[in-house]
């Protein structure tokens, strides 16, 4: 009996000092928004609309939130389109040395990372003018999320049954109806979680438009944030938290959706 | 409407797997015709190269007088029912079955009209807005049924059609499906590895093995005449004796006894053949009593089919079974003694019947 | 921009060959038209860039003055360059125990210890704990970095305040600490989650008969639970061990200093390629990087493939 209380006390222990530790770091962003002059420290809020007045207000805020909208819609739009019909032809066609090509991009994708290529991703888009250009960054955030995104989507497709497709191929319908009419509504879950994965992958990628991004009307948010708190020695604390703040719901949003509709698990990814 | 035929019909696949080898096959206008054989043996890429899903890589088909060998399966004027039925999860069943005619341009209005008439028949008009993942598994059966009719095509291909039913259902869709065969008579094929599906409900059938085909006819031909040992132990639910002997004179000597030469098989086999004696349990007369021509031996096992009891004799070390109508079962451990009838044993010699 | 999936499929030897065959009758030119743009967009910005990484290690490109306008050929002059420079194995060091302390036994420590407490409870406080984590994990990189600095800051922050000890600067006088605390924060759900599925397919049936064997808690641990997940834990390491070494958030909480005590190797890279302008020797650190990155992903892969 005593072990039993021992245990529960224990159990009860730890879970809030869990509790604690990940909520401390969260609580600034949901009070200091709502505080006026804010400090670094928490505090109860005196619940003030003005700091999103002042964000409002701030030339590059909201514009950089837009133009996080842009990039990341932009390289959702493209990944998923270019990888499910990627995705789609390697699932279904023995293509000359599609293993090797599939075995190829799944390494790529995991050892080419931001850091070990941000030197000739910055010389590659000095050279062809894509510096300073949204849609530049676009092709380049999309040709690195591709890889993974081709291999999550050819799982889907994989586990499609292809009675469906020769079915419909047997009533006469052509390759392409059957891809409109057959293929892509029995992938949409696939298709969402792409596209949902792509959109929080870019949303919340610093590295990238930091290097690639120089003109302050083009930066998406992250970049922003950063500048706040560099920019001019003392940050602007009421317009970072309220910002951040701001620059976060989304985020929260998709997941909220994502947990709802899906199940918040692991796709393709880690399964066995 | 039309008549199916194979002209040395051949499927090799890279690697070298010869699936199908040199096939001819005639399927006459109206039949409906099973193929059948173990896993494995070909039968569904058999069904699959007459769609056009599987390229041949020899010989031709021709679907009502039209070579359609190198023509795409939309081309082919024939309809498939799959295993799995392949019901689009995200249309619902009108639209499932009104799919055909969307792909031939058929107007809104005319294909759900002629939707709602097939699913009328089939007793799906209660069902036409739900998705197929409401419907069970019979339902979604006829639901298949009602769009491979929408399409008004020359045949029918059927891949296993009942096997995804369970066991009271499948008896059921049995006999609806052949009633259904007869009302449309509409050429059909249909493949199983249920050799009593088969033998139920097919006008004539094809056994195949390994690529090959072993035997076509109908039920009766290939239930009481199984053209080689193959198919002898295929077909029928309690599989046939089949017993290593010889010819000995004008008798026979069967796991040390003596039978006659079944009537079938008179004057064709000469003095010291080495052969295969068949007959079907059913075709054995069971009694406790020493009799003339009988297989005798110790009773080893008894099993109850319902009606009837197969009873497991040893026979020199030998199994055969006979099936003893209810009533006249006899104990584990008695003598026993089982006549083969003369007019329904059969004699193989190197494997095919003599 | 890592995220690890399944390896291609070994080449299925179906005997039928019907899983092979083209169900939608694409064919094969039709196919490479599919998969040509995406083709496209990964050999110029991630192949191209990989095998210019090479090149230009072997160079002594600088992002101004002469060596702009005609780069040289060094050859391995730069890799030795940067093989004999401290700064490098500063850096290499700081990512040793970067890696070490925040992902192989912060990450992995703490996100095992969740899914271990919350294993069997449904409900508000399991959702609540996960809730948390996870948000963590999915708020954009630079508003969590800043909201430790909030968090550590020296005079006004809340961690100080909370301890009673204004003045304490962490982020100047244990920068290493205070990453590597941040970064388990940061990481611990992708660890908890995939423990959690890990633990929940541990059949039930052989807890029980440890249980019923009169075995502790730690005993059913270390006999049953651990030889069941134990290739999710290698994989879990290997992933996270990638992700965290190739981790650039580090930059946003402290921009390496001071003095670069918190230079871990990505905000190496970044230091020498673009603030110094010395591209030819940053590509050659990212050479390293590259190399250390294949071996951690061929392991894997390998790993996967054994385990098929």
């Amino acid at each position: 009996m005593t072990r039993f209380v021992l245990g529960r006390i224990g159990f009860s222990t730890l879970v809030a000092v869990l509790l604690a530790f990940f909520t401390l770091p969260l609580l600034w962003l949901v009070t200091a928004p709502f505080t006026s002059n804010p400090t670094y420290e928490v505090t109860v809020p005196d619940f003030t609309w003005d700091n999103f007045a002042a964000v409002v207000e701030h030339p590059y805020a909201l514009p950089s939130l837009w133009n996080s909208v842009v990039l990341s819609a932009g390289t959702a739009a493209l990944v998923v389109a270019f990888a499910a019909l990627a995705a789609y032809a390697l699932s279904r066609v023995r293509l000359p040395g599609r293993d090797a090509l599939l075995y190829a991009l799944l390494l790529l994708s995991s050892i080419i990372t931001g850091t070990a290529a941000m030197v000739p991703l910055f010389q590659l888009a000095v050279e062809l003018n894509l510096i300073d250009s949204q849609f530049g960054l676009i092709l380049i955030l999309t040709g690195g999320l591709l890889p993974a995104a081709i291999f999550m989507l050819k799982d889907f497709v994989d586990a499609t049954p292809q009675s469906y497709e020769e079915s419909a191929r047997v009533f006469g319908a052509s390759p392409l109806q059957i891809v409109r009419h057959v293929v892509v509504p029995l992938v949409r879950p696939g298709l969402a979680t792409i596209a949902v994965w792509a959109v929080a992958n870019v949303w919340g990628n610093f590295l990238m438009p930091y290097l690639l991004l120089s003109d302050v009307r083009k930066q998406p948010a992250a970049v922003i944030t950063y500048t706040l708190y560099t920019e001019g020695g003392q940050a602007n604390l009421s317009m970072l938290s309220t910002f951040g703040l701001l620059y976060s719901i989304p985020v929260v949003l998709m997941y909220l959706f994502v947990s709802k509709k899906y199940g918040f698990r692991f796709h393709g990814g880690i399964k066995r | 409407m039309a008549a199916i035929e194979l002209r040395g019909l051949s499927k090799v696949y890279p690697g070298g797997v010869r699936a199908l080898d040199a096939l001819d096959l005639v399927i006459p206008d109206g039949e409906f015709f099973a193929l059948l054989g173990p896993s494995g043996c070909g039968k569904t890429t058999l069904l699959r190269t007459i769609a056009g899903l599987e390229s041949a890589t020899g010989g031709s088909v021709l679907i009502g007088g039209r070579d359609v060998t190198g023509t795409q399966p939309g081309g082919r004027d024939v309809a498939m029912v799959f295993q799995d039925y392949a019901l689009f999860p995200h249309m619902d069943v009108t639209d499932n079955i009104a799919y055909p005619l969307r792909i031939k341009k058929v107007a809104k209005g005319a294909r759900r009209a002629k939707a709602a008439e097939v699913a009328a028949r089939l007793g799906l008009d209660h069902l036409m807005d739900r998705r197929p993942g409401q419907l069970s598994g019979g339902q979604q059966q006829r639901v298949a049924l009602a769009r491979v009719m929408a399409t008004q095509a020359q045949a029918y291909l059927f891949d296993e059609p009942l096997s995804n039913l369970d066991a009271r259902l499948r008896l059921e869709a049995r006999t609806f499906l052949k009633k259904l065969q007869r009302e449309l008579g509409v050429t059909t094929v249909f493949v199983t590895h249920d050799q009593a599906e088969a033998l139920a409900m097919a006008d004539r059938m094809a056994v195949m093995e390994a690529g090959h085909i072993r035997q076509i006819g109908t039920p009766a031909e290939v239930f009481q005449r199984p053209a080689n040992t193959f198919v002898a132990g295929f077909i029928g639910s309690t599989p046939m004796n089949l017993l290593d002997g010889s010819v000995r004179g004008d008798t026979l000597e069967v796991a040390g006894c003596k039978l006659p030469v079944p009537a079938a098989a008179e004057g064709r086999v000469s003095d010291g053949d080495t052969i295969v004696y068949g007959v079907r349990p059913e075709y054995m007369t069971y009694s406790a009593e020493p009799a003339e021509g009988a297989l005798s031996g110790k009773v080893a096992i008894v099993e109850n089919l319902g009606a009837s009891h197969l009873v497991t004799l040893d026979v020199a070390g030998v199994n055969v079974q006979a099936v003893v109508p209810e009533g006249g079962e006899p104990a584990v451990g008695d003598e026993g003694h089982a006549v083969p009838r003369r007019d329904r044993a059969l004699v193989y010699r190197d494997g095919a019947l003599v | 921009m890592a995220q690890a999936i399944s390896p291609p499929e070994a080449p299925k030897e179906t005997r039928t060959g019907r899983y092979s065959s083209d169900a939608a009758g694409l064919g094969k030119a039709r196919a490479g038209v599919f998969v040509a743009p995406a083709l496209l967009l990964v050999a110029a910005f991630l192949v191209f860039p990989a095998l210019w990484v090479l090149y230009l290690g072997l160079t002594n490109y600088r992002l101004t003055g002469a060596a702009a306008a005609e780069p040289e050929f060094v050859g391995l002059g730069n890799l030795l360059g940067a093989v004999a420079d401290p700064a490098f194995w500063n850096s290499t060091w700081l990512t040793v125990q970067f890696v070490l302390g925040s992902a192989v036994i912060g990450q992995v420590g703490l996100g095992f210890t969740i899914a271990w407490l919350l294993r069997d409870r449904r409900g508000p406080l399991k959702r609540l704990v996960e809730g948390l984590v996870i948000l963590a994990w999915i708020l954009p990189g630079a508003i969590v970095s800043f909201l430790w600095v909030a968090l550590l800051d020296r005079d006004g922050g809340t961690l100080n305040a909370l301890l009673g000890l204004p003045g304490f600067a962490w982020l100047l006088d244990h920068p290493m600490l205070s990453i590597i605390v941040f970064n388990t924060w940061r990481g611990t759900a992708f660890s908890m989650m995939l423990y959690g599925a890990a633990l929940s397919n541990v059949p039930p049936s052989h807890l029980e008969s440890a249980r019923l064997a009169g075995a502790s808690s730690w005993q059913q641990l270390r006999d049953v639970v651990f030889p069941h997940i134990r290739g999710h834990i290698l994989t879990n390491l290997l992933l996270i061990s990638l992700w965290t070494f190739n981790d650039f958030t580090p930059f946003l909480l402290t921009a390496g200093g001071p003095d670069g005590k918190s230079e871990v190797l990505a905000v190496h890279v970044y230091k020498v390629a673009l603030q110094s302008g010395e591209l030819g020797h940053g590509a050659a650190v990212s050479t390293i990087i590259l190399l250390i990155n294949l071996v951690v992903a061929v392991f894997y892969l390998r790993l996967l493939r054994s385990r098929r």
